[in-house]
């Protein structure tokens, strides 16, 4: 299972669910917009350890650290 | 006929303090970052049919799932849990359209809560011009409200939102909110994706001039020179480009000056207006244009939308900081000034971290502090060029700098010590770049001119009004160490003195406490009653021959770190809702003020400066 923390610049995947361990930070992932059938890809990481990630989300761009991207599970968009 | 009750709900940044300031014409701050609306806003306009209407602004809320102190307060509105508050008769609810997809469920979300309700779809024009084609009628059908294509940054856009809102409200006051079942989250959002699918007739990629600055701006080099380049030109333009605004103003306050010096014959009204007021305000005043520049900066950076990437950039040190990610942006706004930073961080979700960054947030440079330095810098740093750039704008950059590392020292310490134990996290939306509108830049660089000018014209002209009967009499004082100033500054020149301090200072850290730039304002005056006629002209002259270089130094490194005013205090009191917290953030301030000044004052003798 890909994880969106190991995902390379971009690359386009298609969200398939969350990894349900910590359920509010899946809500909070879920309401600012990442839901399952949804596209990311990355675009930029930070300058320091090329951290934070930030993704596209559709047509929006997200910021998330380590510890949200792996939450987030997806697989290669076809 | 009783006004009725609307709140403007919506995702963050989706344009709802826009269109709250554009019906009431209030001035709501308005940029382009998420989180920028931290607490309720209310206004008052009437509807083209001549209904009166109670507008609400909200911080914005994603859905219903608050966190944050500010998401929160949004939905304790909406829930009616707000005492003294009634519940609102109806939403206005707001959405980025072309965001429709991703933001959609947000709308299901309010939607659920039962309230009578207008989809506002806002931003057309952005949508429009990246070419977004979306089915409204559609839209509304799927939705079963009314849906409102409205660019409320215009006023032809707020009209077409305008028409159609009297025949929507008929009767709103009469429902009863009922409230939906509740339904999983995801549910509701692969409702709102199959809506958004069937709505939304042609959907491009993401704006193209933004993918092409961010290339740059966000790119792992080239960002954080950007980022270096921005704030350096910041601070070299608020010395090069003020200089002759600046000559200009004192030149003017030193004419009303020897005008009311000729023209008033009563002595002491002679001295208090020349002494005290003039040598008073018109010290703190020179520094308006160098207070404008930082605004313009600081309100550029805010409205573009690069606030929200220079937050991403910096996020891996405040990671390792051990800080949230989100409290970049209320740092940042301490730059203008602590209070709207210690507030804005009421968008972090971890109390601890909150709490961390209200802590630090004082040790950023607000502006008032900006003349005090300028004086300080202008009296004793030759303005020569080290390179490309001028010393003075350098020393000043290095002051700032030393507020920013001593706040990520003292929050890595705070972390692991006071206020430990917390996830951090950082789940950040960033908008799309706009240029910011005319209007809404002007206002708020009024405001902020005006906010700064009603200080000098309140707050330091009485200080200064103050000061100068306490150290002009009594009559019989031959100095000010006898004047009733001396007296109360005096068990203060003790305390101070280890430091490198005189008693002119002692005598200005006080009201100093009110808002820093009255201590530029003190000086002027406590300078001025010592001085006599002559000295009306430049502070920064007078100060040259009367401190040492080390003197000099030790008093800008008690400003970086210096108690803040008594707002600030306020503020941390009200935000933290804990005099123990308060209480620490003053003492941990006050003894740095006082050691780093030690320090620099015995090691600039030392090196024989
Ligand atoms: N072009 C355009 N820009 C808009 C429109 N509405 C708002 N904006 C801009 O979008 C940005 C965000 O507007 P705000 O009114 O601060 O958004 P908000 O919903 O109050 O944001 P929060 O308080 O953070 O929840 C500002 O830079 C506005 O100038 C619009 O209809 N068209
Ligand atoms: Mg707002």
């Amino acid at each position: 299972m890909t994880t969106l923390d190991q995902v390379k610049i971009g690359e386009r995947f298609r969200v398939v669910g969350f990894t349900e361990s910590d359920p509010s930070l899946v809500a909070r992932l879920r309401e600012i917009g990442f839901a399952e059938e949804d596209e990311v890809e990355l675009l930029y990481t930070g300058p320091l350890g090329r951290r934070p990630l930030c993704f596209r989300l559709n047509r929006t761009m997200i910021a998330l650290r380590m510890d949200e991207a792996i939450a987030i599970e997806v697989e290669a968009w076809t | 006929m009783s006004a009725l009750r609307l709140a403007l709900v919506g995702a963050p940044n989706c344009g709802k303090s826009t269109l709250f300031n554009g019906l009431t014409g209030g001035r709501a701050k308005a940029a382009n970052y998420p989180g920028v609306t931290v607490e309720t806003r209310s206004g008052h306009f009437v509807s083209p049919a001549g209904r009166p209407i109670d507008l609400m602004d909200l911080p914005g809320i994603y859905g219903l799932n608050a966190q944050s102190v500010d998401e929160r307060v949004a939905l304790e509105v909406l829930q009616g849990r707000v005492a003294g508050k009634e519940k609102p008769h109806g939403l206005i609810v707001l959405i980025d359209a072309a965001l429709l997809r991703t933001h959609l469920h947000t709308v299901l979300q309010f939607r659920s809560l039962g309230y009578p309700m207008v989809v506002v779809l806002n931003m057309f024009d952005l949508a429009e011009r990246d070419g977004m084609q979306i089915d409204v009628g559609k839209l509304e059908e799927l939705l079963g409200v009314t849906v409102i294509p409205t660019v409320s940054t215009r006023k032809a856009g707020r009209e077409a939102f305008l028409q159609r809102l009297d025949q929507e409200i008929e009767g709103w006051e009469e429902v009863e909110p009922v409230v939906e079942a509740e339904r999983s989250l995801k549910e509701i959002q692969m409702a709102a994706r199959k809506m958004a699918s069937e709505a939304i007739l042609y959907e491009p990629p993401m704006n193209r001039v933004t993918r092409a600055i961010d290339g740059v701006v966000m790119h792992p080099v080239a960002g954080p020179l950007v980022l270096l380049t921005i704030l350096f030109l910041m601070f070299q333009a608020v010395y090069s480009w003020t200089e002759p605004f600046m000559d200009a103003i004192e030149a003017g306050a030193s004419g009303i000056g020897d005008f009311v010096g000729a023209s008033v014959t009563v002595p002491w009204l002679h001295d208090l207006l020349v002494d005290g007021v003039i040598a008073g305000v018109g010290s703190v005043l020179v520094f308006l244009p160098q207070i404008i520049i930082l605004f313009v900066f600081i309100l550029s950076l805010e409205a573009s939308g690069y606030m929200a990437r220079a937050a991403v950039m910096m996020d891996e040190l405040m990671l390792r900081v051990g800080l949230n990610g989100r409290a970049f942006i209320p740092l940042l706004s301490s730059f203008a000034c602590a209070i709207p930073g210690i507030m804005a961080a009421r968008s972090i979700d971890s109390e601890r971290d909150r709490l961390t960054t209200i802590l630090v947030a004082p040790l950023m440079t607000c502006s008032a502090r900006l003349p005090v330095y300028t004086l300080i810098i202008g009296a004793f740093i030759p303005p020569e060029r080290v390179g490309l750039f001028n010393q003075q704008g350098l020393v000043l950059f290095g002051l700032y700098i030393a507020g920013i590392v001593s706040a990520i020292i003292i929050a890595f310490v705070l972390k692991r010590t006071a206020t430990r134990g917390s996830s951090q996290t950082l789940i950040l939306e960033l908008p799309t770049y706009k240029l910011p509108t005319p209007r809404d830049f002007f206002l708020n660089l009024w405001m902020r001119i005006w906010a700064f000018l009603k200080r000098a014209g309140t707050i330091i002209l009485s200080t200064s009004i103050v000061l100068w009967f306490l150290a002009r009499y009594p009559t019989s004082a031959g100095s000010l160490k006898e004047s009733y100033a001396g007296m109360i500054g005096g068990w203060l020149e003790k305390l101070l003195a280890p430091i490198g301090f005189n008693l002119e200072i002692a005598i200005a850290l006080v009201p100093g406490m009110a808002a820093r730039e009255v201590a530029v304002g003190a000086l002027g005056t406590v300078y001025a009653v010592q001085g006599g006629e002559e000295n009306t002209a430049g502070l920064a002259e007078v100060l040259q021959s009367a401190w040492s270089m080390p003197t000099a130094l030790a008093f800008l490194a008690w400003y970086v770190f210096a108690p803040q005013c008594f707002a600030t205090l306020a503020t941390a009191r009200r935000e933290t809702n804990s005099w123990r917290w308060t209480a620490f953030m003053f003492g941990y301030l006050f003894g740095l003020a006082y050691i780093m000044a030690g320090l620099t004052y015995h090691i600039s003798v030392g090196l024989g400066l």
